[in-house]
């Protein structure tokens, strides 16, 4: 099979440049084996995240042509390889080497959530029923290719006030599991931020596991916190579309 | 001591943060100990992440009849009798209550119609007994306990690599390390120190564990004085991705059969009728992996020398809801539709039973204050692993050794570190830079793995045996001169260089004891040494370093309490072996 090139950036926080490197291909091979097989032969020092190879742990997510999505996915054979393949860090997060950002931020957002509180007296008994719709968001693999590509934080830095779409998936897992019995809707509105999202969608585009994180995630958040505030999006939504979403 | 580097001090210090690691930690904070959990990848992200199928514990959910003793007859008997009983037992016994902290700290597990946790058949297990969420049960265990470790305040110190244990006199007093991102060095000192670094996959070529599986927890317990034990054992899951060529090796779950899928060549034949009629698909998996690879062998392999797994006799809604991980690795990958047609898969390498010696009770090694769980600790598995039980292991376990681990930092100062320890560890770490012009790791690592999947594969032979020791001296000398580029700044060559001497140390531990066992026992197989030998069956493999020098003994399987032997007369004599 031919040869590709990849063009990957090459740097740190004092700045970088993109480098360009060529790489056999061999069937069915995806960009981070490219990515690998650099490391191997051509620059042993080249930085990058990884663990399962498998989509499983959401550790390689990087820019692969300007699209957010995971190395250990992205199939060379999809990509025109006519042109050099681009691979960048994300670029929501700071970047510390290569194509390793700094994604601590999502940490600490994290530790603001409070945990799971199963309601007291509970019996455990929990129906499959109930589960299914837990289940999707207990799927998220915290690559934070949603974080990355929304407009909130990419465009608009809203660090400080906003908690990105993974942690809307975190606490819709929580609010509604069926036996937890915390109300978390002020911590969305105060803390989280929930009202600055206006439901672009971008984050559910991106989401390696196919999470819906906008109509089943965060738009029954939504309608929680307007069960108890007012959320002038929320409003708008429910006027274009005439309908009156229940939290399904 | 001085201190040049960055110092922190903590009772309790954990290496690692999968399962084993997390549940240590969450156990020793509620025994009151500070506590701090070191790891080389981001929170989250172990190797737990990966596992698929489920965790194997007697609930008797689906079927009532199953408990501890059915549970710890399967783990013995799939062990082939060299398991510690009394690990066996333990796990058996306290696996069912660690499943039901696991649902109170938040895990939503699929459910049975009568609103219970639902649990599925895997092989050598008599009973349906693996809890599970689809296929993608590692997730859901370690985001409950990241998020339930979270909750409780531990301090974690993400992408940073522990390189040496640090002593004073006989015990452990510390750890030396390097933060990956900047490259500084940095220093531990607690008064318990747990291992739960997990396995050894990366000195093998196809394998489905990921880079962080480079043997260290092992190398640093031996460095520090520590027994291994039962090396030779490595379990060949025989379901790995054979095609196309880079995702040969990614695991597909056993959970595939546990469902009902086929195996089968290319003639169409289902093979499992010659190797193990009774159970078939759902044998133990040293039978399933030897089955495979002798079909293929013979020339009855699939295309890209596999064999064929089917599961679209299923409805393909079923297969989806059930296996959702495995549908979209096969479409996404390999381009194959698993409701449609069957996988082509084959050995990869998986797990490994041996590690380190501890005692059962307590996970202690035999360091005192070095305790060991998860997959780097040996015993509960024996010469071969029952699928499900590494999970159980990590919960039963983890919590152990962080319980003891606490209790006996109670007891215990904060000892002190002498500087040269330090010194010495720091001018190891820097020697590749340092070197002139070696090879790179790179180069070192691909003939070590070529080496290994070669002469200490599946099926092994005396002759191969002493080629590799051989061969691994040649490596280990050519690693002594090995050269990193580059700056100390998140420099994966650099990692490289300190993970590399873990696997040499630990693949040369992997094939003496190979050598030493004359005999075929569960995932250890000799061709010039094909059946059980009565001697063998009574004897562990211990691996240690005396003066620099690896030294192998062998010591006696502890003897089973009656009631226990009762549990197992039937067939405990048959699996010993009748000597020859
Ligand atoms: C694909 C796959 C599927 C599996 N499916 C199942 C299943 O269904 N059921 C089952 O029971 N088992 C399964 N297993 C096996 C099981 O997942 C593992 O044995 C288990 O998760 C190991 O857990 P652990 O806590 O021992 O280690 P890990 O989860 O691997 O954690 C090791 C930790 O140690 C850290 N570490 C390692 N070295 C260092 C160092 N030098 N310094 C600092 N930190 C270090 C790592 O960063 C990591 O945090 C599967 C395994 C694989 C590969
Ligand atoms: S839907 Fe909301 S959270 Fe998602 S990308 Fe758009 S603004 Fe961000
Ligand atoms: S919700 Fe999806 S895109 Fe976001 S972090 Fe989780 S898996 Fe990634
Ligand atoms: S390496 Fe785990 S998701 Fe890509």
């Amino acid at each position: 099979m031919a040869d590709a090139i990849l063009e990957v950036f090459r740097g740190d926080r004092q700045g970088g440049k993109t480098e360009q490197y060529r790489v056999p291909v061999a069937p069915g091979m995806v960009v981070l084996d490219a990515i690998h097989y650099i490391q191997g032969h051509l620059a042993p020092d080249l930085a990058v995240r990884w663990n399962c190879k498998a989509a499983k742990c959401g550790s390689c997510s990087a820019e692969v042509n300007g699209r957010p999505r995971l190395m250990c996915k992205t199939r060379m054979d999809a990509l025109p390889l006519d042109q050099p393949i681009k691979v960048f860090p994300m670029k929501s997060f700071p970047i510390l080497k290569d194509l390793v950002t700094d994604v601590s931020w999502n940490y600490k957002i994290n530790k603001k959530i409070p945990p799971f509180t199963p309601r007291p007296g509970t019996d455990w008994k929990v129906y499959q029923d109930d589960v299914d719709r837990v289940q999707e968001f207990r799927k998220c693999i915290e690559c934070f290719l949603c974080q990355d590509v929304c407009h909130v934080l990419r465009d608009h830095d809203k660090f400080e006030q906003f908690a990105g779409p993974r942690f809307f998936v975190r606490v819709a897992g929580l609010e509604m599991h069926p036996v937890d019995g915390k109300s978390r809707a002020k911590l969305l509105r105060d803390e989280l931020g929930i009202g600055f999202c206006n439901i672009t969608k971008c984050c559910t585009e991106v989401c390696p596991e196919e999470i819906h994180i906008t109509d089943n995630a965060i738009i029954p958040l939504k309608e929680r916190v307007v069960d108890q505030f007012y959320d002038p999006v929320l409003m708008l939504v429910r006027k274009i579309r005439g309908v009156n979403e229940d939290s399904k | 001591m001085t201190t040049k580097f960055e110092t922190h001090e903590h009772d309790v210090l954990i290496i690692g943060a999968g399962g084993a690691g997390l549940c240590a930690a969450i156990e020793a904070l509620a025994q009151g100990a500070s506590v701090g959990v070191v790891c080389k990848s981001l929170l989250g992200k172990a190797h737990t992440v990966m596992a698929e199928g489920g965790i194997a514990a007697a609930m008797a959910n689906v079927d009532r009849a199953d408990d501890w003793r059915t549970h710890f007859r399967d783990t013995m008997r799939g062990g082939k009798f060299l398991n510690n009983w009394r690990m066996a037992q333990l796990h058996a016994q306290e696996a069912p209550d660690r499943i039901r902290d696991l649902e109170q700290w938040g895990a939503l597990f699929d459910r049975t119609s009568d609103g219970q946790i639902l649990q599925r058949a895997f092989g050598g297990h008599t009973y349906k007994r693996l809890c599970h969420v689809g296929d993608r049960t590692g997730l859901e265990m370690i985001r409950t306990l990241q998020d339930r470790g979270v909750a409780l305040g531990i301090d974690v110190y993400m992408e940073c690599a522990v390189t040496r244990l640090l002593k004073d006199g006989d015990r452990v007093a510390g750890a030396f390390g390097y933060w990956r991102e900047q490259g500084r060095f940095v220093v531990f000192k607690a008064k318990s120190v747990v291992l739960a670094t997990g396995g050894i996959g990366k000195i093998y070529k196809i394998t489905s564990n990921s880079w962080e599986y480079t043997a260290d927890g092992m190398a640093l317990a031996y460095e520090a004085g520590a027994e291994l034990k039962d090396m030779e054992f490595v379990q060949f899951h025989p379901t790995g991705m054979v095609w196309p060529p880079g995702v040969q090796g990614i695991l597909v779950t056993e959970a595939v059969r546990g469902e009902g899928g086929i195996l089968r060549n290319k003639n169409g034949e289902r093979f499992m009728e010659k190797y193990d009629p009774k159970r078939m698909e759902l044998s133990t998996r040293d039978v399933v992996a030897r089955a495979i690879y002798t079909e293929v062998r013979e020339g009855r392999g699939s295309e890209h020398g596999g064999a064929f797994l089917d599961i679209s006799q299923k409805p393909a809604e079923y297969v989806k809801k059930k296996l959702p991980s495995m549908y979209h690795q096969f479409l996404e990958l390999a381009d194959v539709d698993i409701t449609k047609g069957p996988m082509e898969v084959g050995p990869t390498c998986h797990y490994v039973m041996g590690g380190v010696r501890v005692d059962p009770e307590t996970a202690e090694s035999t360091v005192s204050g070095l305790y060991a769980a998860g997959e780097v600790a040996a015993g509960l598995h024996g010469a071969n692993r029952l699928g499900g039980n590494s999970l159980s292991d990590l919960l039963v376990f983890g919590r152990r050794a962080g319980m003891a681990a606490a209790q006996a930092a109670k007891k215990v100062r904060q000892a002190t570190i002498d500087q040269t320890q330090v010194d010495k560890a720091e001018r190891e770490m820097l020697a590749p830079f340092q070197n002139g012009n070696g090879e790179s790791p790179y180069a070192i690592h691909r003939d070590l793995q070529e080496t290994m999947q070669k002469l200490v594969g599946i099926f092994r032979v005396e002759a191969d045996l002493q080629q590799a020791l051989q061969e691994l001296e040649k490596l280990q000398e050519r690693a002594r001169r090995m050269h990193v580029d580059g700056s100390r700044m998140f420099n994966p060559g650099w990692h490289l260089s300190y993970d590399l001497q873990s696997m040499l140390t630990i693949s040369e531990a992997v094939t003496r004891s190979a050598l030493a066992r004359r005999e075929s026992r569960g995932a250890h197989s000799r061709i010039d040494y094909p059946s059980l030998d009565a001697t063998w069956g009574k004897q562990n493999n211990v691996v240690s370093s005396q003066k620099g020098t690896m030294m192998l003994r062998q010591e006696p399987v502890p003897a089973m309490p009656e009631e226990l032997q009762k549990l197992l007369a039937d067939e405990a004599e048959a699996v010993a072996g009748k000597g020859k």
